[in-house]
């Protein structure tokens, strides 16, 4: 089996595996393998398994797999239950002071002298646990076939300026794979050979490349409080910053990042800086967005830009805090009391987070509204592999913003709420404009065209009816969905980081004689596009990763007319969608082929 | 009753200028809505002359508010001023936001003893921690008036209200909470006392970082003392209803003035007496420890302490922390504000 099996890593939670398993994806990415990381950990710093899985794909697929080929069990916690799952075929690396209680012949087991190795290497105390892992890394690396000089590379690029901990971590892994080289037998059928599909290409989480987006949108201010699963993309902006962001000239900040006593001031603050006139944002998750429904009603209303990184757990509640979900659909769209109604983005990839990084600012100014963007934590924390990200392509969109000599042309009057344009959108000045007549109070209270205070009942509903034509408008502005195939009976409609199951899926359906076309909706509220592709197929089916189905709540409430059209695919474990699961659930939700024995007279 | 047109009306004299070469007219808002007789009004009115003795620009100065009746003064002041009225106890964080964004701008933020002691206490604190340059007062009326008169954070312990009946707990002390937390100008006053609040004002309006103006503003609506001909049953009778409160009795506003080390009383709208006593000129405000033992010596007299508490000019503020540029965030150039796309390729190349 050369270049397609996935490699479980089971340890345990605090035990320093996360170098060990970088290790693995770069040198394999280095080898031109396409290659994809997942980290299924628990919410707790140290003691308790966590698996981290590698999946190798000479075809370039990405999504999860349910069963791994390859397991290296070193907790010994999970390390029968993990080698119970393991396929006949399949190989179990483990330290070999961990005895299975039940060994299998169905499988090749190898154990190493994790211990004897540190013992030899003269680690200290201290660091063995940690260090022990590079065993497995020199182990797989003589077994399957990754190139020590990868290895090496990486360890130097992680630990630049270290050539100690370099010399030490490298030891190891050479130790390990010099006694695999003499000491073991392969009889698995798994290898690794180098290839080209990955030149050019970068591996970055979905976290850190919005990060970088941001930075290159031009946000000035951000406030943020911590939250799993969004807390490394507030790091990322921390990192990145002071590094892309300081003004040459005068070393000064041209960004200023808060940490925020809580979620509520964290966008208190973007509400404050939005108004006036900064593009500003923050990162958080279910629990904190819950905390900031009251603000996100309010920049709805009083119409401040502002932009808001969602990267979902699962929820309800704290949920399972370092688990993927996309449940939050739903309560992101309609977030506050009363008939609110956001701009939602939903990237899929680390390009779509950089890209809708810079975005979604531009998106916020020129509507004059909170933009969400729903990650999740799949695509946010873990690495993948990607293009490079593509620079900006026009300049920043502020929006409707009036100057003073615009304020002085209109005669020293401007409807701050009027729609001049049909689109819903009103002119807005910013503190400092010293023109007579530009400066207006905003309130989330019901307000003129004027930005006066009123109560009157036709002002009421000439501001929602302009909402709502903004709403519409916004169509328009928000990223078009991307639409792969033509002519299937069946379409599948998903949306973020389920994309390479849902493209994965497709071609085991494919294979099976199933022909789909498929479409990804990245932004709400949904383009006409979404309408078309659902008009054109006899049915759709909706595939999401959450327990009721909300982007198929979503589209039969925007499409009556084709509710019935609209099959729900969801769910929701924990656990990122695989391509067999999409293939197998589509599959069963299409009409069963009639028999002719079923044809009704 | 209109009174008929003077027949031969007097030549209009200009109006003072002031520093900024404006009139007192221009620092005036729209026509208030608060019951007659509120001491927020009061207030305003001395925001008003304070701004128009500093020669402050409207234009450079924001209004923030939070919910509240004291959250709507803002409107009533400085019509040049670009305002934003926010949500209930949490204006703190907007202001921080709007400042982070718009260095240079002096903020007026008003909120109530609601909306800073009870669901905005945690922001007030952090407001103050950070050292937010702002300008930051507390009409303090003990009382939470927009919703028609249920305890605040601030209402003394054992006062009756009809509907809530008997107040339990102690009254938190927004000057101590603001001193503790750091805050490097913190005053008491009384609205009705014009001399001191404008004079506070004026000095606030010119320190750097977070100055804390906790003002007692007396609500005239909440008023529950039967006996009273100002309680609530009396009030009722002659009820005029304007927006979200039942109604309005017509009350004259406290006005007090007094000098500095005196002792005054005051009877309230709602029966109760304030001792109010005016800080000496000799008190020096630069103790933290003499402001908080003075606080404290002042509740136990059941005196109300006013003046500048205490007074620090040496911490950063939150902008100085930040090292935020010079030129506005919210105004600097696309050149400042979008790395060239050499840095996206050299941080491409990382991640390769
Ligand atoms: C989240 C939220 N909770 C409750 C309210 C209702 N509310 C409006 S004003 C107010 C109290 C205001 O009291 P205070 O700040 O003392 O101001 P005052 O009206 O006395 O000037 C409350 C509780 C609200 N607007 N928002
Ligand atoms: S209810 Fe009290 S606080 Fe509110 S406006 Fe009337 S007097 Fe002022």
């Amino acid at each position: 089996m050369i270049n397609d099996f996935t490699i479980q890593v089971a340890t345990v939670n605090g035990s320093g595996s996360q170098t060990a398993n970088a290790t693995l994806v770069d040198a394999l990415f280095h080898m031109g393998l396409p290659v994809n990381a997942k980290n299924v950990f628990p919410s707790n710093i140290k003691g308790l398994p966590t698996w981290y899985s590698i999946r190798v794909s000479g075809e370039g697929f990405t999504a999860r797999r349910d069963d791994p080929e390859i397991l290296v069990a070193f907790n010994a916690k999970t390390l029968d239950e993990d080698l119970r799952a393991l396929p006949p075929g399949g190989v179990m690396f483990y330290p070999d002071h961990l005895k299975p209680a039940a060994p299998r012949d169905d499988v090749s087991l190898y154990a190493l002298p994790a211990n004897a190795i540190m013992k030899e290497q003269e680690v200290d105390v201290k660091f063995r646990d940690r260090m022990a892992n590079l065993v497995y890394v020199g182990a797989l690396a003589q077994v399957l076939g990754i190139e020590m000089t990868a290895i090496h590379d990486y360890l130097t690029r992680n630990f630049a300026g270290k050539p100690k901990v370099v010399g030490a971590n490298y030891d190891i892994a050479v130790a390990a794979f010099e006694w695999c080289a003499v000491n073991l037998t392969k009889t698995d059928p798994y290898t690794l050979r180098r290839m080209d599909a990955t030149a050019g290409k970068i591996l970055i989480d979905g976290n850190t490349a919005a990060a970088l987006g941001a930075i290159y949108g031009g946000c000035t201010v951000v406030s943020w409080y911590p939250i799993t699963p969004a807390t490394s993309l507030a790091e990322g902006l921390i990192e990145w910053m002071p590094k892309l962001r300081q003004d040459s000239e005068t070393g000064k900040a041209t960004f200023a990042i808060v940490q925020a006593e809580d979620e509520l001031a964290a966008i208190g603050m973007l509400v404050g800086a939005g108004w006036a006139g900064a593009r500003a944002m923050t990162s958080t998750s279910g629990p904190g967005l819950s905390l900031m429904a009251e603000f996100a009603g309010y920049a709805y209303f009083a119409e401040v830009p502002l932009v808001i990184w969602n990267v979902q757990r699962m929820g309800p509640s704290t949920g399972l805090p370092t688990r993927v979900s996309q449940g939050d659909l739903l309560s992101t769209y309609y977030l506050s009391h009363g008939d609110t109604r956001h701009v939602i983005l939903l990237p899929a990839t680390p390009a779509e987070c950089f890209e809708f990084g810079w975005r979604a600012f531009d998106i916020a100014d020129e509507l004059q509204t909170p933009v969400f963007v729903n990650s999740d934590l799949d695509l946010g924390m873990n690495a993948w592999m990607s293009e490079p990200f593509t620079y900006p392509e026009q300049p920043m969109k502020r929006g409707k913003v009036l100057s003073a000599e615009d304020i002085v042309a209109l005669g020293g009057r401007f409807g701050r709420y009027q729609d001049e344009d049909g689109s819903g959108v009103g002119p807005r000045t910013l503190p400092g404009n010293d023109a007579m007549g530009a400066a207006y109070f905003t309130r989330g209270t019901g307000h003129t065209e004027l930005a006066t205070y009123s109560e009157r009942p036709e002002d009421w509903q000439r501001n929602l009816a302009r909402l709502d034509r903004k709403h519409e408008h916004a169509r328009t502005v928000v990223p078009e969905p991307v639409v792969s195939g033509e002519g299937a009976d069946t379409g599948i409609i998903a949306m973020g980081s389920t994309h390479p199951a849902i493209v994965e899926g497709r071609v085991m359906l494919e294979r099976e004689g199933v022909d789909t076309d498929s479409l990804r909706v990245r932004a709400l509220p949904f383009s006409p596009a979404v309408r078309a592709f659902i008009a054109a197929h006899e049915r759709t089916v909706v595939v999401e990763m959450n327990q009721h189905g909300q982007l198929a709540i979503l589209l039969r409430t925007e499409y009556p007319e084709f509710a019935t059209r609209i099959l729900s695919v969801a769910h929701c474990d924990g656990l990122p969608l695989t391509g067999a699961f999409v293939a197998a659930r589509v599959k069963a939700a299409l009409p069963s082929p009639t028999r002719p024995e079923e044809v009704n007279a | 009753m209109t009174s008929p047109a003077p027949s031969n009306p007097a030549p209009a004299r200009p109006a003072a200028l002031n520093s900024a070469g404006l009139a007192k007219n221009d620092y005036k808002g729209l026509p208030s809505t608060l019951c007659p007789g509120c001491g927020h009004d009061s207030i305003s009115s001395r925001i008003i002359d304070a701004a128009y003795a500093l020669g402050l620009r409207p234009h450079m100065v924001l209004k923030l508010s939070g919910i509240g009746c004291s959250s709507k003064s803002p409107a009533y002041f400085l019509n040049g001023s670009h305002g934003i009225n926010t949500v209930h106890g949490r204006m703190p964080s907007v202001t921080t936001g709007a400042l982070l964004a718009q260095r240079g701008h002096t903020a007026i933020a008003v909120s109530g003893d609601g909306d800073t002691g009870s669901i905005g206490i945690g922001q007030f604190k952090h407001a103050v921690r950070r050292n937010v340059p702002m300008v930051y007062i507390i009409e303090n009326n003990g009382v939470y008036g927009l919703t028609k008169g249920q305890f605040s954070a601030t209402a003394d312990q054992g006062q009756t209200l009809k509907y809530i009946g008997t107040n339990d707990l102690p009254a938190l002390d927004l000057c101590a909470e603001a001193i503790l937390a750091g805050a490097g100008f913190v005053a008491r006053s009384f609205a009705g006392d014009a001399k001191q609040v404008t004079e506070l004002l004026k000095a606030a309006l010119s320190y750097k970082g977070i100055a804390v103006l906790d003002i007692i503003s007396p609500c005239v609506t909440f008023n529950n003392h039967d006996e009273s001909t100002k309680s609530y049953g009396y009030g009722k009778a002659h009820e005029v209803p304007i927006h979200d409160i039942t109604f309005v009795p017509e009350f004259d506003e406290i006005r007090v003035d007094y000098e500095p080390g005196e002792v005054l009383s005051v009877r309230l709208h709602d029966g109760p007496t304030v001792q109010l006593r005016k800080l000496g000129r000799d008190y020096d405000p630069r103790s933290r420890l003499s402001a908080l033992a003075l606080l404290e010596g002042a509740r136990h007299g059941g005196e109300l302490l006013t003046g500048l508490l205490y007074l620090d000019e040496t911490r950063p503020t939150l902008l100085d922390t930040q090292h935020v540029h010079d030129t506005p965030l919210a105004l600097l150039p696309e050149a400042l504000t979008r790395p060239s796309p050499q840095s996206l390729a050299d941080v491409m190349r990382q991640f390769g």
